[in-house]
């Protein structure tokens, strides 16, 4: 802590530093050793004789003739059709993130602006929505789909993302509107706005920092999702996370096992990216119901 | 806002939220007390030179029609719910009669597979809660000493294992905890013990998915807390610094009085979280020794031969009922304050 009258012994400080970096080790280092591992072959990666193969690549260089290989990702690309699923994955977040955000504003906004009873209730059920376990509205989910001939395809799963998505998009709108003053809007009504005018020009134009953020975390979800995807879409829609799981197999036979490795890679890069690029709206989102108790 | 501009505001994500998460609620309860058909059989008569033997075979073409005309299955009751793969009814009381001491009784029922997965689950949340919310608290205290430059990257780093999606961050580790991974041969050579492995052991595989668990909600616990611990006054800590107070007492009386309502908010989110554990259990091949409630549910709707609609939605039922009992102080003293603010 930076206070002025604070002082640190040399014994505190050194001892801070070292847990900071071995906690930083066991944050990344799983991360960093598996994407050096996808560039290798699974005997290496997976060794059975020695763990050091994997990095003196030992078997990489007899199977393929250099230290590193990147078969494991042309496979995975091509031969597992991992394009497919990332197209897929593409679709699904692109259409959950817009339709949540549409969705979530006006609603959020409603319940910013209203005094009534009933939205504190509204709050509250989006709370009880939000702790649900995704499996338990899967299974509520799967029969009426087989019976309306619904399942499996890349809309349905965009819907119920989007539905899922809701309450947690609206607690974290509904307090960024708390912040935006109600003076803006209500000047725009007694001037002759109605609701709708007031939202498209007065808070349209200040929103984006609160959506931003919620666009995020309606992102990771959507693109993060296991038990959704896994269980309404079929085999041919699958996106990312559920075709690493396929690729797992029953027996591990080799290859698919690279294949997993290669695509949980490529899986995680561009989310890291996308994270790097926007830490502190991720940070503001985290604690936006928190902080203020 | 006038109630008729706030219906129109609001009906869509209303919409969204009835049909997808309010209806399936219902679904899953009705499910729940339907069972799928038996299979219809009939006995074929065989005759060859050296007799008749009569066989009993599946009638398959009967067994679809009745599927066909009553696709949800047949009227169940409560019958789902006390039967062996659930509350075991029966079996319970069966146990208690039979075995001797209570210790055996205890074994018994927890040999049960729904008793087994809420035990597990359970225990997951126990110890997987209390961890996350020190480490998180320890990580936040400690980034927070750390110079104001570096602070990003180092942030960065730390919330890596909380943006992936459970089944990668648990694959991710597994292949290292794994016999053939870089750890988990190391440790066999450490204890020279070839056949040391996660799956040789139900209590070293519950181990490790729950260092797992505090892996990937440590981040969590460990934002909120960086975040509130930038709202901590300062002038009482400067006066607690004068008056001679240890760096554990200002933590202890100041820091942490402070923060104590983020820390209930924690708590609770990584309780539900905590509750919903199943991604791991397949990231980590986990299935013969730890199986949660949301485990047995997805076993359930994968099923090859039938899908279990009606045993899943049974343990859908119970798992709604455990969140809504963990939920339940949050709720009444929620209700409470907005009684009194009233």
């Amino acid at each position: 802590m930076d206070y002025g009258l604070d002082t640190k012994s040399t014994r505190l400080k050194t001892f801070n530093t070292i847990f900071i970096i071995t906690w930083l080790l066991i944050a990344c280092f799983p991360f960093i050793w598996t994407f050096w591992g996808s560039f290798k072959v699974r005997a290496d990666f997976f060794s059975r004789s020695d763990w050091w193969y994997a990095i003196s690549a030992f078997n990489t260089l007899v199977e393929t003739g250099g230290k590193f290989t990147n078969n494991a990702y042309t496979e995975a690309w091509t031969e597992g059709e991992f394009w497919k699923a990332s197209k897929n994955t593409i679709i699904v977040t692109v259409f959950v993130v817009s339709i949540s955000l549409f969705l979530g504003t006006l609603g959020a906004y409603a319940l910013s602006r209203s005094t009534e009873k009933y939205a504190f209730w509204i709050l509250m059920i989006a709370l009880i929505f939000r702790a649900m376990p995704h499996i338990t509205l899967v299974s509520g989910y799967l029969f009426p789909f087989f019976e309306l001939q619904i399942w499996g395809i890349l809309p349905t799963t965009i819907v119920v993302l989007v539905a899922i998505n809701q309450p947690f998009t609206l607690w974290l709108l509904y307090s960024f509107f708390k912040t935006v003053p109600k003076e803006l809007d209500e000047s725009a009504l007694i001037d002759g706005c109605s609701y709708f005018q007031a939202f498209r020009h007065i808070i349209m134009p200040v929103m984006w920092p609160g959506v931003i953020t919620a666009g995020l975390f309606s992102l990771m979800l959507a693109y993060n999702d296991f038990t959704v995807t896994a269980l309404l879409l079929n085999q041919e829609n699958h996106t990312m996370v559920p075709k690493i799981q396929s690729y797992l197999g029953t027996n591990q036979h080799e290859g698919n096992l690279m294949w997993a490795v290669s695509a949980v890679v490529s899986a995680t890069a561009p989310l890291f990216m996308l994270v790097m690029f926007f830490q502190r709206q991720v940070i503001s989102g985290l604690t936006a119901g928190a902080v203020k108790g | 806002m006038p109630n008729k501009t706030f219906f129109w505001f609001f009906l869509p994500t209303g919409l969204a939220m009835i049909l997808f998460i309010g209806l399936p609620i219902i679904s899953t309860g009705i499910q729940s007390f339907y069972a799928q058909h038996d299979q219809v059989v009939k006995e074929v008569k065989k005759c060859d030179p050296f007799g008749c033997t009569v066989s009993i075979v599946v009638d398959n073409e009967e067994t679809t029609k009745i599927r066909d005309a009553k696709p949800l299955g047949k009227f169940n009751g409560f019958g789902t719910y006390t039967d062996r793969n659930h509350l075991a009814v029966d079996e319970i009381k069966k146990f208690w009669n039979e075995t001797e001491s209570f210790g055996a009784f205890v074994d018994q029922v927890t040999n049960l597979p729904f008793y087994k997965a809420l035990i597990f689950t359970l225990t997951y949340c126990l110890f997987v809660t209390p961890n996350v919310l020190l480490l998180g608290f320890i990580i936040a205290l400690s980034l927070n000493a750390v110079a104001r430059k570096i602070r990003g990257p180092l942030i960065f780093g730390t919330i890596l294992p909380m943006i992936v999606t459970p089944l990668v961050g648990s694959l991710v580790l597994f292949w290292m905890i794994d016999s053939q991974g870089i750890i988990g041969a190391n440790i066999q050579n450490l204890m020279n013990d070839p056949y040391l492995s996660l799956k040789s052991s139900k209590t070293l595989t519950w181990i490790t998915i729950i260092i797992y668990g505090i892996w990937h909600h440590s981040p969590f616990a460990f934002v909120v807390f960086y975040a509130a611990l930038q709202t901590v006054p300062q002038e009482p800590i400067e006066a607690a610094i004068i008056d001679g107070a240890s760096r554990f007492q200002r933590i202890k009386h100041i820091v942490l009085p402070h923060i104590y309502p983020v820390v209930t908010f924690v708590a609770l989110i990584s309780l539900m979280d905590n509750f919903r554990v199943f991604e791991p259990i397949i990231g980590f091949s986990a299935e013969g020794s730890a199986q949660s409630l949301s485990w047995l549910i997805y076993d359930n709707l994968v099923n090859e031969e039938v899908i279990l609609f009606g045993s899943a939605a049974a343990t859908s039922m119970m798992t709604i009922i455990g969140i809504a009992i963990l939920l339940a102080p949050v709720l009444i003293r929620t209700w409470k304050e907005f009684k009194t603010a009233r």
